[in-house]
Protein backbone atom coordinates (compact mmCIF):
# COMPACT_ATOMS: atom_id res chain seq x y z
CA UNK A 1 0.00 0.00 0.00
CA UNK A 2 1.39 3.29 -1.01
CA UNK A 3 0.77 6.06 1.44
CA UNK A 4 -1.17 8.99 0.40
CA UNK A 5 1.72 11.39 0.79
CA UNK A 6 3.90 9.69 -1.99
CA UNK A 7 1.19 10.72 -4.39
CA UNK A 8 1.07 14.56 -2.99
CA UNK A 9 4.93 14.14 -3.59
CA UNK A 10 4.34 13.43 -7.25
CA UNK A 11 1.92 16.06 -7.40
CA UNK A 12 4.38 19.17 -5.61
CA UNK A 13 7.25 17.81 -7.89
CA UNK A 14 5.40 18.25 -11.61
CA UNK A 15 3.66 21.56 -10.40
CA UNK A 16 6.77 23.49 -9.09
CA UNK A 17 8.74 21.88 -12.40
CA UNK A 18 5.59 23.72 -14.30
CA UNK A 19 5.94 26.87 -12.30
CA UNK A 20 9.48 26.84 -12.80
CA UNK A 21 9.23 26.38 -16.36
CA UNK A 22 6.95 29.44 -16.57
CA UNK A 23 9.46 31.31 -14.67
CA UNK A 24 12.60 30.16 -17.20
CA UNK A 25 11.40 30.32 -20.04
CA UNK A 26 11.22 32.51 -23.32
CA UNK A 27 9.36 30.56 -25.61
CA UNK A 28 5.23 31.00 -25.69
CA UNK A 29 4.45 27.28 -26.35
CA UNK A 30 6.94 25.81 -23.76
CA UNK A 31 5.02 28.18 -21.14
CA UNK A 32 1.94 26.60 -22.13
CA UNK A 33 3.13 23.24 -21.89
CA UNK A 34 4.19 24.13 -18.24
CA UNK A 35 0.98 25.40 -17.61
CA UNK A 36 -0.62 21.87 -18.60
CA UNK A 37 2.08 20.12 -16.55
CA UNK A 38 0.38 22.08 -13.65
CA UNK A 39 -3.26 21.57 -14.41
CA UNK A 40 -2.19 17.89 -15.04
CA UNK A 41 -0.50 17.86 -11.15
CA UNK A 42 -3.50 19.18 -9.61
CA UNK A 43 -5.83 16.14 -11.41
CA UNK A 44 -3.01 13.61 -9.55
CA UNK A 45 -4.16 15.58 -6.44
CA UNK A 46 -7.80 14.92 -6.81
CA UNK A 47 -7.55 11.41 -7.96
CA UNK A 48 -5.32 10.46 -5.45
CA UNK A 49 -7.84 11.84 -2.54
CA UNK A 50 -10.64 10.58 -4.35
CA UNK A 51 -9.59 7.49 -3.47
CA UNK A 52 -7.75 7.95 -0.29
CA UNK A 53 -10.88 9.37 1.13
CA UNK A 54 -13.15 6.71 -0.45
CA UNK A 55 -15.51 8.96 -2.54
CA UNK A 56 -15.84 9.05 -6.37
CA UNK A 57 -15.92 13.69 -6.15
CA UNK A 58 -12.07 13.58 -6.75
CA UNK A 59 -12.69 12.31 -10.22
CA UNK A 60 -15.06 13.94 -11.54
CA UNK A 61 -13.56 16.92 -10.68
CA UNK A 62 -10.17 15.87 -12.34
CA UNK A 63 -12.77 15.32 -15.61
CA UNK A 64 -13.63 19.12 -15.74
CA UNK A 65 -10.40 19.98 -15.04
CA UNK A 66 -8.97 17.74 -18.17
CA UNK A 67 -11.98 20.06 -19.94
CA UNK A 68 -10.77 23.19 -19.09
CA UNK A 69 -7.06 21.81 -20.11
CA UNK A 70 -8.59 21.18 -23.98
CA UNK A 71 -10.40 24.63 -23.66
CA UNK A 72 -7.19 26.16 -22.43
CA UNK A 73 -4.76 24.35 -25.04
CA UNK A 74 -7.33 25.91 -28.23
CA UNK A 75 -7.13 29.13 -27.11
CA UNK A 76 -4.01 29.84 -26.17
CA UNK A 77 -2.79 27.96 -29.63
CA UNK A 78 -5.01 30.80 -31.18
CA UNK A 79 -3.43 33.39 -29.35
CA UNK A 80 0.27 31.90 -30.34
CA UNK A 81 -1.30 31.93 -34.44
CA UNK A 82 -2.23 35.47 -34.23
CA UNK A 83 1.11 36.50 -32.79
CA UNK A 84 2.99 34.01 -34.79
CA UNK A 85 1.31 36.21 -37.79
CA UNK A 86 1.87 39.64 -36.73
CA UNK A 87 5.23 39.48 -35.49
CA UNK A 88 6.62 36.17 -36.47
CA UNK A 89 7.88 35.31 -32.98
CA UNK A 90 7.26 33.27 -29.85
CA UNK A 91 9.41 34.92 -27.76
CA UNK A 92 7.54 36.30 -24.75
CA UNK A 93 9.67 39.58 -24.52
CA UNK A 94 8.84 40.82 -27.56
CA UNK A 95 5.45 40.69 -27.05
CA UNK A 96 4.68 43.53 -25.57
CA UNK A 97 1.85 45.31 -27.75
CA UNK A 98 -0.14 46.23 -24.60
CA UNK A 99 2.96 48.18 -22.93
CA UNK A 100 3.21 51.97 -22.97
CA UNK B 1 5.16 -4.84 -3.75
CA UNK B 2 4.72 -4.61 -7.75
CA UNK B 3 2.70 -1.44 -6.75
CA UNK B 4 5.48 0.60 -5.18
CA UNK B 5 7.77 -0.16 -8.17
CA UNK B 6 5.71 0.78 -10.54
CA UNK B 7 4.82 3.89 -8.64
CA UNK B 8 8.24 4.59 -8.68
CA UNK B 9 9.03 3.93 -12.84
CA UNK B 10 5.95 6.28 -13.19
CA UNK B 11 7.16 8.73 -10.67
CA UNK B 12 10.70 9.01 -12.14
CA UNK B 13 9.28 8.70 -15.65
CA UNK B 14 6.91 11.67 -15.08
CA UNK B 15 9.71 13.55 -13.71
CA UNK B 16 12.43 12.95 -16.23
CA UNK B 17 9.09 13.89 -19.12
CA UNK B 18 8.61 16.94 -16.84
CA UNK B 19 12.53 17.89 -17.05
CA UNK B 20 13.24 17.41 -20.12
CA UNK B 21 10.06 19.29 -21.61
CA UNK B 22 10.53 22.48 -19.87
CA UNK B 23 14.53 22.44 -20.48
CA UNK B 24 14.92 21.45 -23.37
CA UNK B 25 15.68 23.78 -26.69
CA UNK B 26 13.80 22.47 -29.15
CA UNK B 27 10.22 22.65 -29.19
CA UNK B 28 9.49 19.32 -30.74
CA UNK B 29 11.93 17.26 -27.94
CA UNK B 30 9.51 18.79 -25.62
CA UNK B 31 6.06 18.27 -26.90
CA UNK B 32 6.97 14.33 -27.15
CA UNK B 33 8.98 14.18 -23.31
CA UNK B 34 5.57 15.99 -22.69
CA UNK B 35 3.92 12.77 -23.70
CA UNK B 36 5.81 10.52 -21.81
CA UNK B 37 5.05 12.68 -18.84
CA UNK B 38 1.26 12.56 -19.29
CA UNK B 39 1.24 8.77 -20.62
CA UNK B 40 2.87 7.75 -17.24
CA UNK B 41 0.72 10.32 -15.58
CA UNK B 42 -2.12 7.84 -16.99
CA UNK B 43 -0.46 5.22 -14.97
CA UNK B 44 -0.33 6.56 -11.79
CA UNK B 45 -4.24 7.28 -12.06
CA UNK B 46 -4.33 3.49 -13.01
CA UNK B 47 -2.50 2.66 -9.50
CA UNK B 48 -5.24 4.83 -7.60
CA UNK B 49 -8.06 2.38 -9.42
CA UNK B 50 -8.84 5.56 -11.46
CA UNK B 51 -9.13 3.63 -14.94
CA UNK B 52 -11.89 5.58 -16.58
CA UNK B 53 -9.57 9.05 -15.89
CA UNK B 54 -6.72 6.88 -16.94
CA UNK B 55 -8.63 6.32 -20.10
CA UNK B 56 -9.31 9.98 -20.57
CA UNK B 57 -5.58 10.88 -19.86
CA UNK B 58 -4.27 9.08 -22.60
CA UNK B 59 -7.36 10.19 -25.40
CA UNK B 60 -7.75 13.69 -23.97
CA UNK B 61 -3.93 14.89 -22.66
CA UNK B 62 -1.36 12.09 -25.33
CA UNK B 63 -4.03 12.21 -27.86
CA UNK B 64 -5.85 15.67 -28.47
CA UNK B 65 -4.05 17.90 -26.79
CA UNK B 66 -0.32 17.02 -27.68
CA UNK B 67 -1.48 16.16 -31.42
CA UNK B 68 -3.19 20.13 -31.35
CA UNK B 69 0.83 21.48 -30.23
CA UNK B 70 2.33 19.05 -32.81
CA UNK B 71 0.03 20.56 -35.82
CA UNK B 72 0.60 24.29 -34.31
CA UNK B 73 4.66 23.42 -35.07
CA UNK B 74 4.12 21.50 -37.77
CA UNK B 75 2.35 24.76 -39.58
CA UNK B 76 4.33 27.49 -38.18
CA UNK B 77 8.09 25.80 -38.20
CA UNK B 78 8.71 28.41 -35.57
CA UNK B 79 13.00 29.26 -35.45
CA UNK B 80 15.22 27.77 -32.43
CA UNK B 81 16.57 30.89 -30.30
CA UNK B 82 19.97 31.78 -29.66
CA UNK B 83 19.49 32.15 -25.68
CA UNK B 84 16.10 30.19 -24.95
CA UNK B 85 16.21 30.75 -20.69
CA UNK B 86 14.77 34.09 -19.87
CA UNK B 87 17.61 36.15 -18.03
CA UNK B 88 15.48 35.52 -14.85
CA UNK B 89 16.04 32.39 -14.70
CA UNK B 90 18.69 31.66 -11.76
CA UNK B 91 15.55 33.00 -9.51
CA UNK B 92 13.24 30.99 -10.72
CA UNK B 93 15.37 27.94 -10.54
CA UNK B 94 16.35 29.09 -6.95
CA UNK B 95 12.21 29.89 -6.15
CA UNK B 96 11.24 26.22 -7.58
CA UNK B 97 13.68 24.61 -5.26
CA UNK B 98 12.33 26.41 -2.37
CA UNK B 99 9.34 25.94 -2.75
CA UNK B 100 9.54 22.04 -3.19
CA UNK B 101 11.39 21.67 -0.32
CA UNK B 102 8.69 23.67 1.62
CA UNK B 103 6.00 21.54 0.16
CA UNK B 104 7.48 18.08 0.82
CA UNK B 105 8.22 19.13 4.56
CA UNK B 106 4.75 20.25 4.62
CA UNK B 107 3.11 17.41 3.34
CA UNK B 108 5.25 14.90 5.31
CA UNK B 109 4.00 16.57 8.75
CA UNK B 110 1.41 14.57 10.75
CA UNK B 111 -2.26 14.35 9.53
CA UNK B 112 -5.43 13.60 10.44
CA UNK B 113 -7.84 11.21 8.35
CA UNK B 114 -11.33 13.13 7.63
CA UNK B 115 -14.36 11.75 6.85
CA UNK B 116 -14.86 8.39 4.36
CA UNK B 117 -17.06 8.15 1.50
CA UNK B 118 -19.13 5.30 0.54
CA UNK B 119 -17.11 4.66 -2.91
CA UNK B 120 -15.10 1.70 -1.06
CA UNK B 121 -13.20 -1.10 -2.59
CA UNK B 122 -15.94 -3.12 -2.68
CA UNK B 123 -18.92 -0.64 -4.39
CA UNK B 124 -16.10 -0.03 -6.84
CA UNK B 125 -15.70 -3.24 -7.57
CA UNK B 126 -19.56 -4.53 -7.54
CA UNK B 127 -20.31 -0.98 -9.78
CA UNK B 128 -17.63 -0.03 -11.73
CA UNK B 129 -15.23 3.22 -11.76
CA UNK B 130 -16.85 4.26 -14.65
CA UNK B 131 -20.58 3.71 -13.86
CA UNK B 132 -20.10 5.28 -10.56
CA UNK B 133 -18.44 8.04 -11.87
CA UNK B 134 -20.68 8.37 -14.53
CA UNK B 135 -24.01 8.34 -12.26
CA UNK B 136 -22.02 11.02 -10.18
CA UNK B 137 -21.75 13.43 -13.15
CA UNK B 138 -25.33 13.00 -14.41
CA UNK B 139 -27.16 13.58 -11.00
CA UNK B 140 -25.44 15.27 -8.74
CA UNK B 141 -23.02 17.26 -11.35
CA UNK B 142 -25.21 17.93 -13.91
CA UNK B 143 -25.14 21.92 -13.66
CA UNK B 144 -20.95 21.92 -13.54
CA UNK B 145 -21.26 19.39 -16.57
CA UNK B 146 -23.72 21.60 -18.66
CA UNK B 147 -21.38 24.21 -17.62
CA UNK B 148 -18.18 22.66 -19.23
CA UNK B 149 -20.12 21.85 -22.62
CA UNK B 150 -20.66 25.65 -22.36
CA UNK B 151 -16.83 26.32 -21.89
CA UNK B 152 -15.81 24.07 -24.48
CA UNK B 153 -17.74 25.74 -27.54
CA UNK B 154 -17.11 29.33 -26.29
CA UNK B 155 -13.44 28.06 -26.51
CA UNK B 156 -14.12 26.20 -29.89
CA UNK B 157 -15.89 29.42 -31.22
CA UNK B 158 -13.01 31.87 -29.99
CA UNK B 159 -10.69 29.61 -31.45
CA UNK B 160 -12.13 29.55 -34.92
CA UNK B 161 -12.65 33.52 -34.61
CA UNK B 162 -9.39 34.08 -33.57
CA UNK B 163 -7.30 32.07 -35.70
CA UNK B 164 -9.52 32.53 -39.29
CA UNK B 165 -9.38 36.30 -38.58
CA UNK B 166 -7.95 38.13 -41.31
CA UNK B 167 -7.69 35.06 -43.56
CA UNK B 168 -9.83 35.63 -46.76
CA UNK B 169 -11.67 32.14 -48.12
CA UNK B 170 -10.37 31.48 -51.61
CA UNK B 171 -12.61 32.34 -54.37
CA UNK B 172 -13.24 29.92 -56.71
Amino acid sequence: MIPLSYYVAVSVVLFVIGLTGVLIRKNFLIILYAIELMLNAANINFVAFAHYAQDVTGQVVSLFIITIAAAEAAIGLAIIIVLFRKKATTNVDEINLLKW
Amino acid sequence: MSDQILFFYFFSMILAGALVAIASPSMIYSALALLIAFIHTAGIYILLNAEFIAAVQIIVYAGAILVLYLFVLMLFNPKQEKVYWHKQYPVGIILGLSLVALLLFAINRPHVQGQQGDFTESTQSATGNTQAIGQALFSDYIFPFEISSLILLVAMLGAIILAGRGTKPEKS
